[in-house]
C-alpha cells in the first residue's frame, strides 16, 4: 500500500518543484557552508591582528636588512609587492633570515613556526599586492595525485631540467651558485619558487606555466621521488659524472687487478 | 752506402745481406740479458700445495657450474612481468650475474691451473727465418710461369684487357651509394623557420606569447609558430629555431645602435643553441643575467648582446629581432642575421 502511495505522490505536479527546491537548498546551502569556510580562513589569514603580529616579528627579525617599512636597504631588497608566496618560500624553507653572505642563501633549519611564518606573510602581503600562497587546489595531495606526470615531466625537462637535472637532483651554476636538489621539498614551496623566482631562478608566471602545468610538474617530481629508478642504484641521479667515476674507479680498477694477477708468477 | 757500413753489416750478420739504409747500427747495442733464473714454485716442492691448488681449480670450475645453474634458475624464478620495470631489472641482473660468474670462474680456474700446476720452465724459442729457401722460391716462380702458359694470360690480349676493364668497373656500384650520404646541406644551416611576422610560441604546446605575459625575470622557452604541427624534420627545425625569451629591466640592456629596435621594452630573444658545439644554452641566472651552457660552461651576458664572458664559445649567441603585432603577440621581425649554432666549414667569418 505504501508503495502505491509513494508512486502516486511521485506523479503529482508538485513533485518536480519539490525535488528542484530540495536540490537547490542542498547545493546552495552546501556552497554557502563551503564558501563560509574559505572566507573565514582567508579572513583569519589577513586579519589586522595577524598583520600586526607579523609586523612585530618583521621589525624584530627582518627590518635590520629589509628596512623598518620593508622598503629595502643596501643589505637586502625591498619586500613591497613580493607577496605572501615569497615570504612563505624564503622563511618556510629556512633560507630567511639569512645568516651569512655567500654565493647564494642556503636552506637551513626553519627559524619560525608555521603560525609566525603565516603572520610574516600576512604582513608583507598587506604592504602591496603580490603572489599569494598557492591553495590546496594546486598543491594538495589530492591535486598532485590527479596531476598528469607525463606532461609534467615534459614541461620539467623543457623549463627546469637544465638547472635542476632531469630527475630534480640539482646542479651547479656559476661561481658557487647552484640549483638545489628538489627531492623532499614541499609541494607548495616548489610552486612558490616557480611563481616568485627566488634568487637566481627565473620567474615562471601563470602565462608561462599555468597552475595546471605547475601542478603537473610537482606531480612529476613527487612521482620520481616515490618511484625509485628501476635501473638499480641511481648514484645521486647525477648521470654520467657519478656513473663514470664509479666505472673508472671500480671497474677499471678491477681490470687492472686482474691484469696484474694474470702477469704475476705463482709462488 | 759506404763500404764501411756495408762491411759492418756483413760482419754483424753474414747470413743476411742487409742494406744499411738510414738505419744506425749501434756497436754498443743493449745486450740480451738472457734468461731469468728459474724459481721453483711451492706446488713443485710440496705435494700438499699441489693438491690444494688442484682442489682450488676444481672448486672454481664447480663454482662456475653453480653460477650457470643459478642463471638458469633466475631466468625462471624471476620472470619478466608485463609493465613492471623492477621485474625486468631483477631478471636481467640475476641472469647476467649468474652467467658472468659462470664464465669468469672458468677463466680464473684455467689461469690458476696454468700458473700453479702446468710446467713453468722458461723456454727460449728462436724466431725462424721468414725468407723461404731457394728451392721453394724457384718452385713458386715455376708454378706461376706454368699458370701463365696454361691460361695464356700474357698471350691472350683480348681476354686480359677485357678483364682489366671489368675489374676497373666492378667497384663503381659500391662507390655510387656514397652519393646517398648527401645531399649537401646547402644553405639550410644558414636559415631557420623564423621569418618576418612568425609568432613566438611556447615550447612544447605552440601557444603564442603576449608581450604582457613576459614579466620581468621571466624565461620562456620558445619555438616558432607552426613548429609544433610539423610532421617532418620537426627536431631538425627545432634544433635550429629554439629561442630563449627573457625580460629584464630595459635600463640595464646595453644595445648597439643597429640592434636598438630588436628588443621590445626589455624583452630580448636569443638563439638557445650554443655557438661552441650546439648544446642548448638555457641556464639563466636571474640576478647576474648570465646564460650558462651546461656542456662546457660557456657563459653569455644577456644584457650585453650575449657577449661571451667565459668559456670556449667563440661568438655571442645570435639575437632574434622581435616586435609586437596588432594583437599584442610577440613576433619575429626577421630570421637571425647569422647562422645559429656552432661553426661549420662553409660558414664565413663575417656572417
Amino acid at each position: 500500500m505504501t508503495k502505491q502511495k509513494l508512486n502516486n505522490a511521485r506523479r503529482s505536479p508538485f513533485a518536480a518543484i519539490l525535488v528542484i527546491l530540495a536540490g537547490l537548498l542542498i547545493s546552495g546551502g552546501g556552497y554557502a557552508v563551503a564558501s563560509d569556510a574559505v572566507d573565514t580562513t582567508s579572513v583569519a589569514a589577513t586579519s589586522q591582528a595577524t598583520v600586526d603580529a607579523g609586523k612585530k616579528l618583521f621589525l624584530a627579525n627582518c627590518a635590520s636588512c629589509h628596512g623598518s617599512n620593508a622598503e629595502g636597504t643596501n643589505m637586502g631588497p625591498s619586500l613591497i609587492g613580493v607577496g605572501a608566496a615569497s615570504v612563505d618560500f624564503q622563511v618556510g624553507t629556512g633560507r630567511m633570515p639569512g645568516q651569512n653572505s655567500g654565493p647564494q642563501l642556503m636552506k637551513k633549519p626553519v627559524q619560525f613556526t608555521e603560525e609566525q611564518t603565516a603572520q610574516l606573510a600576512a604582513y608583507v602581503a598587506s604592504l602591496a599586492p603580490g603572489p599569494s600562497i598557492p591553495s590546496e587546489e594546486w598543491v594538495g595531495e589530492a591535486a598532485l595525485a590527479a596531476g598528469d606526470t607525463m606532461k609534467g615531466g615534459e614541461l620539467f625537462r623543457i623549463n627546469c631540467a637544465m638547472c635542476h637535472n632531469a630527475v630534480g637532483a640539482g646542479g651547479a651554476l656559476t661561481e658557487g651558485k647552484f640549483a638545489p636538489r628538489l627531492e623532499g621539498v614541499e609541494a607548495k614551496h616548489i610552486y612558490e619558487a616557480m611563481v616568485i623566482g627566488p634568487q637566481n631562478m627565473p620567474v615562471f608566471n601563470d602565462a608561462n606555466l599555468t597552475p595546471e602545468d605547475k601542478r603537473d610538474i610537482i606531480s612529476y617530481l613527487k612521482y620520481v621521488e616515490a618511484n625509485p629508478s628501476a635501473g638499480g642504484e641511481e648514484l645521486g641521479g647525477l648521470g654520467p659524472v657519478a656513473e663514470g667515476l664509479f666505472v673508472w674507479i671500480f671497474v677499471l680498477g678491477g681490470i687492472v687487478v686482474i691484469t696484474i694477477w694474470l702477469g704475476a708468477k705463482s709462488n | 752506402m759506404s763500404d764501411k757500413s756495408k762491411s759492418l753489416a756483413k760482419a754483424e750478420d753474414a747470413e743476411h745481406d742487409y742494406s744499411a739504409g738510414l738505419a744506425v747500427i749501434a756497436p754498443d747495442a743493449v745486450k740480451d740479458p738472457g734468461m731469468e733464473p728459474h724459481r721453483v714454485r711451492m706446488t713443485d716442492k710440496s705435494e700438499a700445495h699441489e693438491k690444494r691448488a688442484a682442489r682450488q681449480v676444481a672448486a672454481l670450475f664447480l663454482f662456475s657450474i653453480v653460477s650457470s645453474a643459478f642463471a638458469l634458475y633466475a631466468y625462471f624464478a624471476f620472470p619478466i612481468v608485463e609493465g613492471s620495470n623492477a621485474s625486468v631489472r631483477d631478471n636481467t641482473l640475476l641472469l647476467g650475474v649468474g652467467a658472468a660468474f659462470g664464465m669468469l670462474a672458468i677463466g680464473v680456474g684455467a689461469v690458476h691451473w696454468a700458473k700453479t700446476l702446468m710446467p713453468d720452465a722458461e723456454v727460449s724459442e728462436a724466431r725462424h727465418q721468414t725468407r723461404g729457401s731457394e728451392e721453394t722460391r724457384a718452385r713458386a716462380i715455376e708454378i706461376i710461369d706454368l699458370a701463365n702458359k696454361e691460361s695464356g694470360f700474357s698471350r691472350r690480349k683480348l681476354i686480359r684487357r677485357s678483364l682489366y676493364g671489368a675489374l676497373a668497373f666492378f667497384p663503381l656500384p659500391g662507390l655510387i651509394v656514397f652519393a646517398d650520404l648527401g645531399p649537401n646541406p646547402g644553405d639550410s644551416l644558414k636559415h631557420t623557420m623564423w621569418k618576418k611576422g612568425t609568432r613566438l610560441t611556447r615550447d612544447p604546446d605552440g601557444k603564442p606569447i603576449k608581450a604582457s605575459d613576459v614579466t620581468i625575470g621571466s624565461v620562456f622557452h620558445v619555438i616558432p609558430e607552426g613548429l609544433a604541427e610539423l610532421e617532418h624534420h620537426k627536431l631538425e627545425e627545432k634544433a635550429k629555431a629554439a629561442v630563449l625569451l627573457v625580460r629584464v629591466d630595459p635600463s640595464i640592456l646595453k644595445e648597439s645602435a643597429e640592434r636598438k629596435d630588436w628588443s621590445y621594452d626589455g624583452i630580448v630573444a636569443y638563439s638557445k643553441i650554443c655557438t661552441h658545439v650546439g648544446c642548448p644554452v638555457a641556464l639563466y641566472e636571474q640576478q647576474t643575467h648570465h646564460l650558462l651552457c651546461p656542456c662546457h660552461q660557456s657563459t653569455f651576458d644577456l644584457t650585453d648582446a650575449c657577449r661571451v664572458v667565459f668559456g670556449p664559445a667563440a661568438r655571442p649567441l645570435p639575437q632574434l629581432p622581435i616586435a609586437v603585432d596588432a594583437e599584442g603577440y610577440l613576433v619575429a621581425q626577421d630570421d637571425f642575421n647569422e647562422p645559429v649554432g656552432p661553426s661549420f666549414w662553409e660558414r664565413s667569418v663575417n656572417e
